[in-house]
């Protein structure tokens, strides 16, 4: 195996850099984590080799205490877990447990940011207000709240009743977000083949009483019960995240921003915000960055407070504020390592226990923020929305108090970093084409943009770090594809350039021409991984304006570096949404045939959309291309 | 060549990776030799057999008992015997520690115990293969990737077996393969 020497019984664990990730600097850093003999993840996923075959096969059941049980891929070990579940339920159900994990954590994101907005409804904090009151209004009009005449309060009250009621509601209706901003042919589809969602907590309870011992074993069933708890997921969970973050801290709109390890500074306070909700994020943001705290900064030896983003609770700072943002999830430990980050602050999701050993090993601060999300040996600042500036100041102040306790000597900071352009919203969309989605909509059936593919998600150890996203990414444009997307595969294109309106050059012909006439990149950044809906939002448009259903339009999606239950749970509402989805990392299920046929072909009858599998980016890009091609023919537009 | 010796076999093609060969490994040789109190016992029992990713394969590793063993040659103890089964095996209180054998093993079967400080390693379940059961690891091998018996025995076994036909099998080591163009390990 490439970077790893045995010596005897002990196995030096080594990291070919160059080879775990195609970033300059996390190339850079890695290194220097070997020289001061610090662990990353690419280190423990060496140690982990070889990994349980029955785990990456799906085989392995541990839902009761007659087990564990395991079924035997090669047929000659046993064939059926003690209950007598064969390998196909046991996938499946396996299968169903990662989307209910995927559904509960957008949705429970969600949750907080309902939370907040009924506050700010309710004249409960002052920290918060309501930013974009168009969008309120039309989300109000979408529910059927009325609005003519009516004080902005009092219909806040109204939307963030129905959409708390989104979660737990008993009835057997339909999820109201759903069939408010769904296409008309998908509500009918999700009747039919029964898998029409009808509460967000509801779905994935269900999954998990689905997949208790003795429940569901058929796995068709257990399979369209994921559809319905990614739908509920996508359409309304991390729907309602998204609408209400606009509202409450504005509508994205095109924003220039900076990106890579490059943008922390050397004579600043570095204050790293990592996580997922923008409730905290923007609020520290704010808050580092106000003249006050810079002063405090200045007493303690620091030019200033330089706020940096991480991962999604980035995209949602930057598609707002436009801050500097160091990149994606494989870069969370190296931020650490470059020795110059005063604090790192928190709040759920992706965020790897390791930081706070590392955090041990510089001067840093871990700080984590939230009840649901704490890790030992981090520092626990509890965040409430409704006295979020008084505890923001004191989180900052920590991390200020903190700098003359970094160590210089032990101080590097790549040089590497980009320019790159983001914000863009289903309503920056709009507004760059004029007000209409009819100026994409003839350049679709012209064949000057061929097809749109969304990409979305994470980095992953097993793939080298962005080397999917962007060789994708890249052919895909290079063909007249137009890529929009959201989450870490953001990250990945910002850094490498993809984000500037210079990229056009190296877009096909029509792609570039459409770009430079609007001033566009030819990879459009749509946001955080619950920004997902978005893209939902843009699909369910384009179908309605031609008149025809989701899986006839020439698109796809694609996540090439996955890693995460999210990240399945948006595949799943991908493919229930009627899109040809691509995996980069072979998910856990090829131990159950039945189940990996259904997921790569069957379900395409019922749904519209199915799952395709390939580690290579290259072959992924070309059968994408002929997918995007093979619809265009059947619309009998120009191939 | 003697067929009535014993020998254990890996099979990489059938081996997943699962690790359950060092966990038997571990609690066979603990004071309790059951999983539950072994794990909390001290010092904690350390396994003897290991699996390796080689070349997109899983490889579990352990002592190869050479009929001719350097660990043997090189012990300035003396501490390093053969059986009349041709086992090769180290008399723990003879042990000194100097980590001579260690070094001297081709295979990289011999580790220093990090709390007793004494050379450590597979002792083929001398015990257990008297007393005429399986070696622990094979026992714990769920998909028969480790086998035990004389070369007689294993090939007649393996002649009989038709049952895998591992290219119709995405096994993990074809996983593996798959990643070859974009993955690093």
């Amino acid at each position: 195996m490439s970077g790893k020497k045995i010596e005897n019984w002990n196995i030096v664990l080594k990291v070919p850099a160059v080879q775990a990730s195609l970033n300059p600097a996390a190339q850079e850093l890695i290194e220097k984590a070997e020289k001061e003999g610090v662990e990353t993840a690419w280190h423990r996923y060496l140690a982990q080799q070889p990994q349980c075959g029955f785990g990456l096969l799906g085989v392995c059941c541990r839902n009761c205490l007659l087990g564990p049980c395991r079924i035997d891929p090669f047929g000659n070990g046993p064939q059926k877990g003690v209950c007598g579940a064969d390998a196909d339920t046991i996938v499946a159900r396996n299968l169903l447990r990662m989307i209910a994990a995927g559904a509960a954590s957008h949705s429970d994101h969600a949750r907080d940011i309902v939370h907040v907005f009924e506050l700010v409804a309710e004249g409960k904090t002052k920290s918060y207000s309501i930013q974009d009151v168009e969008k309120l209004l039309t989300v109000a009009k979408s529910l059927g709240i009325p609005t003519d005449g009516r004080d902005t309060l009092e219909i806040a009250r109204d939307v963030a009743h129905v959409l708390a009621h989104e979660f737990g509601k008993h009835d057997e209706e339909p999820l109201r977000l759903i069939m408010a901003l769904a296409p008309k042919r998908r509500k009918e589809v999700w009747q039919k083949a029964g898998v029409m969602p009808r509460a967000i907590d509801r779905e994935v309870n269900e999954c998990m009483h689905r997949t208790h011992m003795g429940v569901d074993a058929d796995p068709v069933n257990l399979l369209l019960h994921g559809a319905r708890t990614s739908l509920a997921d996508g359409w309304s969970g991390s729907m309602m995240a998204t609408l209400l973050s606009d509202i409450l801290f504005g509508t994205p709109k095109p924003i220039e921003y900076v990106i890579n390890l490059g943008v922390l500074k050397e004579d600043y306070v570095n204050i790293v915000l990592h996580g997922h909700n923008p409730v905290l994020s923007m609020k520290i943001a704010e808050v580092a960055m106000s003249p006050e705290m810079t002063e405090l900064a200045r007493k303690y030896g620091a030019k200033g407070v330089n706020v940096a983003g991480m991962c999604c609770t980035g995209n949602e700072v930057l598609m707002r504020l436009g801050i500097p943002v160091i990149g994606n999830l494989l870069l969370q430990e190296l931020a650490i390592i470059t020795g110059a980050v005063e604090a790192m602050i928190v709040d759920y999701q992706c965020v790897m226990p390791s930081l706070a050993t590392l955090a041990d090993c510089y001067h840093t601060k871990l700080i984590t923020t939230e009840p649901k999300a704490k890790i030992p040996g981090a520092v626990y600042i509890e965040f409430d929305p409704a006295n979020a500036d008084e505890i923001a100041k004191k989180i900052v102040t920590i991390a200020i108090e903190n700098y003359p306790r970094r160590n210089k000597a032990r101080v590097y900071i790549p040089k590497h970093k980009s320019k790159a352009m983001a914000g863009f919203s289903v309503e920056a969309l709009l507004n760059i084409l004029g007000g209409t989605l009819d100026p994409l909509i003839n350049a679709l059936k012209d064949g000057t943009i061929k097809g749109i593919v969304a990409i979305v998600g994470c980095n992953n150890v097993k793939v080298k770090q962005d080397f999917s996203h962007i060789t994708l990414t890249q052919k895909l444009i290079e063909n007249d594809i137009l890529v929009v997307g959201t989450g870490c595969w953001a990250h990945a294109a910002a850094i490498h350039g993809i984000f500037t309106k210079e990229a056009a050059e190296k877009a096909g012909p029509g792609l570039r021409k459409v770009c430079q006439a609007l001033g566009i990149p030819p990879a459009l950044h749509m946001g955080s991984c619950v920004d997902c809906s978005r893209i939902l939002l843009v699909l369910g448009a384009l179908a309605d304006a031609l008149g025809v259903d989701i899986p006839d339009l020439p698109v796809a999606g694609s996540a090439p570096e996955p890693m995460s239950e999210k990240a399945v749970a948006i595949g799943t509402y991908f493919v229930a949404s009627g899109v040809f989805v691509h995996l980069g990392v072979i998910p856990p299920v090829l131990g159950g045939k039945k189940v990996t046929k259904i997921l790569t072909e069957d379900i395409e009858g019922i749904l519209g959309g199915k799952f395709y599998v390939e580690p290579d980016p290259v072959k992924a890009a070309e059968t994408i291309i002929n997918v995007i091609r093979e619809k265009r023919r059947k619309l009998g537009w120009p191939v | 060549m003697k067929t009535e010796k014993k020998l254990i076999i890996a099979n990489p093609k059938l081996c997943t990776g699962c690790k359950s060969c060092e966990i038997a490994c571990a609690v066979e040789h603990s004071k309790s030799k059951d999983l539950y109190y072994a794990s909390l016992e001290t010092p904690s029992p350390i396994q003897r057999i290991r699996v390796l990713l080689k070349d997109s394969y899983n490889m579990p590793v352990r002592c190869q008992h050479c009929p001719d063993p350097p660990c043997l040659a090189v012990c300035p103890t003396k501490a390093i015997f053969q059986t009349p089964e041709g086992f090769v095996l180290i008399n723990d209180s003879l042990c000194a520690g100097c980590g001579l054998c260690v070094d001297a093993c081709p295979v990289g079967a011999i580790q220093m115990h990090p709390e007793l400080k004494i050379a450590v390693k597979c002792d083929f379940c001398v015990d257990r293969v008297r007393a005429g059961l399986l070696p622990a690891c094979v026992e714990a091998c769920p998909t028969g990737a480790l086998q035990f018996g004389t070369l007689d025995e294993l090939r007649s076994k393996a002649r009989a077996s038709t049952r895998t036909k591992f290219e119709e099998i995405i096994s993990p080591n074809t996983l593996r393969e798959m990643y070859k163009t974009v993955g690093w390990v």
